[in-house]
């Protein structure tokens, strides 16, 4: 066990834990953030997707030793009251069934518009396929990361 | 290294909090006073406020009401629909409406489950009845407080109106009054062109929280002194011989190793050290049963098929031997499918605390009252003593119909005697059992010389099985001489109800092959089917299950949407299905791309009754055919001795989302009371896709997944 200190959503947190412990774990079993999801273990589905310093980043696979002075975001730190361009746009769409793959799929999406705000629709394809939903809702995932990225274009973003 | 493991949460908390230096607890259980995460709607029964009308909702003074949804949300979104229908025979502001899950209750709900697509057909009265009944207990109010004949009274948006006076009363300021009058029996219900709510798009009531990842999970339960537990179970045909715990046992924050029924429990302090533990416990295995391989099953399914051995008649209409004997041409074709897994998105979890006072179960379970049943008969408790919190389900697709799983962690806490929640890993999932089963079906038409279709036969094999055909189904009813029968071979690999069962693969099956005859006997497939109705209807052979016209309707209204037959440039393929007493057709769209098929679209047109929202009932179509394309096209499970060999998502393949057609619903308006949605779109998917790659390309898929047939062997 080693303690790991950790910035987590702007926050710090600190972590009592073994140093190959996945960040998924770290976020879930001892912060309390289960926001996160697991879903495979081994970075084929993208449930357990946060961003470390911007980048997209699985983290089920991600040790905990590895991320250092970086800056983690979950879902739950995306934005500060659940008004991120992509979760109001999700909300717009309706897009979740059981809503377990969304929040990893929400993530992934806001790396891509932070890199590329106005993706074209197989820009979003190619960004999003990394992301099983077993409801099948993507149809309306891809309507959604296309609704917020118009409307992040046109208004000014908050940096988190 | 051991010391600081054996700390509780809360020591690590208070520990972290104090060491951090400007460490922020705002979060969840760093700021409760309890170490435990709490999934939103838990307890709700509880907690909810206001004064009780009925099982399914209670009004505040505030005027805010809360509506109690029964039945396990997996995706369904019934949590979001059933209040819509409550909240429409109230008269009801949906933006004061507060809903929330109710724990399992068998004196207030009966069928508290989700599987079937059985909900909505048994509710659909209920739910109105319990929304008219506090309706005219509110009015019934406002009448005696305004001493006016309540006949003279309307409702509207929460409010309960005079119209000659002009006086209104909120629900809120009358409910108190009107939970205490007598509960009338015989309430009026609303016209159908009076509905507000009902038919309007309404967003998923829980979007909110998923969207900012709120707890809501079983797998997001965590309580005070929680221990974590993985299972290795073994292969099937095997049984545990000797387990060798001791390097596991000596692991950092390893609590025990429990060997009950072959399973090996690994329990500890976090989901990481158990799963490295695990992988330190050494397990021999020694042979219970048959251990069977993918290729005893292929052998097997060719013998099943030609036996005269167990062979059990479903359906037998006419004289089918003089049919095929007579008949000008014969058509005959095979189709099989794999064992599939259900591999929700939330691998199965259940949280148990068995305590000597009783106990308490937390988590997604589809059957809430079948786990509490197999519990107490497990545990030797009276069920009453047990209380089952349903938390929402990251999918089922049917696997959560099994208490299985709900059984280890009872088990293994009132083992350990502490508080336990199990984890099944993907790969757990994946070779833990519970399959869509493998089958394969004969099919066999005879024509008569005017291309009539005059015989047919159908016989299913299965693996664990059970009755592999629908024979009531079409075209049960519009063929004289008919034979359906079905064989079945026990396995100790075990199957359960997947999405839509038996006819998730049937229906591609069985609409191939009307293909195939239609074909055969030159005729237009959608015409093909058409007639055959038409002669159901004017001379029925037999009993028939189906309602005809619905039928009709569905075909119609696909053929129309997707301009059948008149199209160029595009192959398509029809297929239709009913399914859950639901109706639903569909049209699949596949162009020829550098001399590859490639479907481009799906045209889906379903009939379950009134659409009580369209958002969602959009999004289940959708969602269904998503699944049955998927399935179709790439997912297989295969075994050797006894253990299936795709265990995660990187060799168990599911659709991406680059791989979806565009797909567009139509619903048939008919104003018949409603179905559910939740499995009828995915059967005819299949089939109407391989129908479309066959006139596309003139060859025939026979066999799931289609990725692996020669057609698409060139194609990636
Ligand atoms: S859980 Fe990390 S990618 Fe699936
Ligand atoms: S919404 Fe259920 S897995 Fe995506």
């Amino acid at each position: 066990m080693a303690i790991f200190k950790l910035q987590i959503n702007g926050r710090s947190y600190q972590a009592d834990v073994e140093p190959d412990t996945p960040l998924l774990w770290v976020l879930r079993d001892h912060l309390g953030l289960v926001g996160t999801k697991y879903g495979c273990g081994i970075a084929q589905c993208g449930a357990c997707t946060v961003h470390i310093n911007g980048e997209a980043t699985r983290s089920c696979v991600y040790p905990v030793s590895a991320i250092g002075t970086s800056k983690v975001v979950t879902i739950e730190g995306l934005s500060a009251n659940g008004d991120h361009p992509l979760q109001l746009a999700w909300d717009e769409v309706d897009v979740s069934q059981c809503g377990y793959c969304q929040a990893g799929q929400i993530m992934t999406a806001a790396a891509l518009l932070k890199k590329n705000p106005k993706p074209t629709a197989e820009e979003i394809e190619s960004g999003m396929t990394g992301n099983i939903c077993r409801c099948g809702t993507y149809h309306r995932i891809r309507e959604a990361v296309k609704l917020a990225s118009t409307k992040t274009a046109s208004t000014t973003t908050k940096k988190s | 290294m051991a010391t600081t493991t054996d700390k509780s949460r809360r020591d690590f908390m208070k520990l972290a909090a104090t060491a951090g230096g400007g460490l922020l607890l705002g979060f969840g259980w760093t700021s409760a006073a309890a170490d435990s995460i709490s999934v939103l709607g838990e307890a709700a029964g509880a907690a909810a406020g206001g004064v009780e009308f009925n099982s399914y909702l209670s009004i505040g003074s505030d005027g805010i009401v809360t509506i109690f949804s029964p039945n396990p949300e997996l995706g369904q979104n019934i949590k979001t629909s059933f209040p819509m229908v409550v909240a429409e025979e109230l008269d009801v502001d949906w933006k004061k409406v507060k809903v929330v899950q109710a724990p399992l209750d068998a004196k207030k709900f009966d069928r508290q489950l989700t599987g079937g697509s059985g909900a909505v057909p048994h509710s659909w009265k209920r739910l109105r009845t319990a929304g008219a009944t506090a309706k005219q207990m509110l009015k019934e109010a406002a009448a005696k407080r305004w001493n006016v004949s309540v006949n003279d009274l309307t409702t509207e948006n929460s409010t309960v109106i005079h119209k000659a006076s002009g006086r209104k009363l909120s629900y809120g300021e009358l409910a108190m009054d009107a939970s205490k009058l007598p509960v009338p029996t015989d309430v009026q219900l609303k016209d159908r062109k009076d509905f507000k709510i009902i038919g309007k798009p309404v967003r998923n009531v829980e979007q909110k929280n998923i969207v900012t990842g709120k707890p809501l999970f079983g797998l997001d339960v965590y309580r005070e002194g929680m221990l974590h537990a993985m299972i290795q179970r073994p292969a099937f045909g095997m049984k545990v011989k000797s387990v060798d715990a001791a390097a596991a046992k000596a692991m950092p924050g390893i609590v025990d190793v429990v060997t009950f029924k072959n399973n090996v429990a690994i329990v500890g302090k976090s989901t990481w050290q158990v799963k490295k533990a695990r992988q330190a416990v050494k397990i021999a295995y020694e042979k219970a049963d048959n251990i069977e391989s993918t290729p005893d099953h292929d052998r097997l399914f060719k013998q099943l098929l030609d036996t005269s051995n167990e062979v059990v008649v479903r359906r037998k209409d006419g004289d089918v031997e003089a049919a095929f004997k007579s008949a000008a041409k014969v058509i005959k074709s095979e189709y099989q499918c794999p064992f599939l897994s259900h591999s929700p998105m939330e691998p199965m979890n259940f949280f148990a605390h068995v305590r000597p006072d009783g106990v308490e179960l937390v988590g997604p379970t589809q059957t809430p009252e079948r786990a509490r049943t197999e519990t107490a008969k497990l545990l030797g408790v009276a069920p009453e003593k047990i209380t089952l919190e349903i938390t929402r389900l990251g999918g089922g697709f049917g696997r959560r119909l099994q208490a299985d799983y709900v059984l280890e962690a009872a088990e293994l806490s009132s083992l350990v005697k502490a508080p336990v929640k199990v984890i099944w890993t993907r790969e757990d999932d994946m070779t833990g059992g519970s399959y869509r089963p493998a089958v394969r079906y004969r099919f066999e038409a005879a024509l008569d010389a005017q291309n009539n279709l005059i015989g047919y036969k159908l016989r299913g094999v299965g693996i664990n099985s059970g009755n592999p055909t629908r024979e009531d189904n079409f075209p049960s009813g519009a063929v004289e001489n008919l034979l359906i029968d079905s064989v079945e071979h026990k396995s100790p690999i075990t199957t359960g109800p997947w999405r839509a069962p038996i006819t998730n693969f049937l229906a591609f099956a069985e609409q191939s092959f009307l293909d195939e005859v239609a074909q055969a006997a030159g005729k237009d497939p959608v015409k093909f089917r058409l007639d055959l109705l038409t002669k159901a209807k004017a001379k029925p052979t037999g009993a028939i299950k189906y309602d005809i016209d619905r039928m009709r309707g569905v075909i119609e209204l696909a053929a129309e949407k997707s301009g059948w037959g008149k199209k160029q440039g595009v192959f398509q393929g029809f297929s239709v299905y009913f399914s859950h007493a639901s109706y639903v057709a569909q049209v699949g769209e596949v162009a020829m791309v550098k001399g590859k098929p490639v479907l481009k679209k799906i045209y889906a047109a379903g009939d379950c009754g009134i659409v009580i929202n369209p958002s969602g009932a959009r999004q289940q179509m959708m969602g269904g055919i998503v699944d049955g394309l998927g399935h179709a096209m790439y997912s297989k499970l295969t075994f050797k001795d006894g253990l299936a060999q795709e265990n995660n998502f990187n060799n168990y393949r599911l659709i991406r989302m680059n791989e979806i057609p565009e797909i567009e619903c139509h619903f048939v308006d008919n104003g018949i009371d409603p179905t559910g949605l939740g499995e009828p779109a995915l059967p005819p998917t299949g089939g109407a896709v391989a129908n479309a790659i066959f006139k596309a390309t003139g060859k025939r898929v026979k066999n799931q997944p289609f990725i692996d047939e020669e057609v698409f062997k060139t194609v990636s």
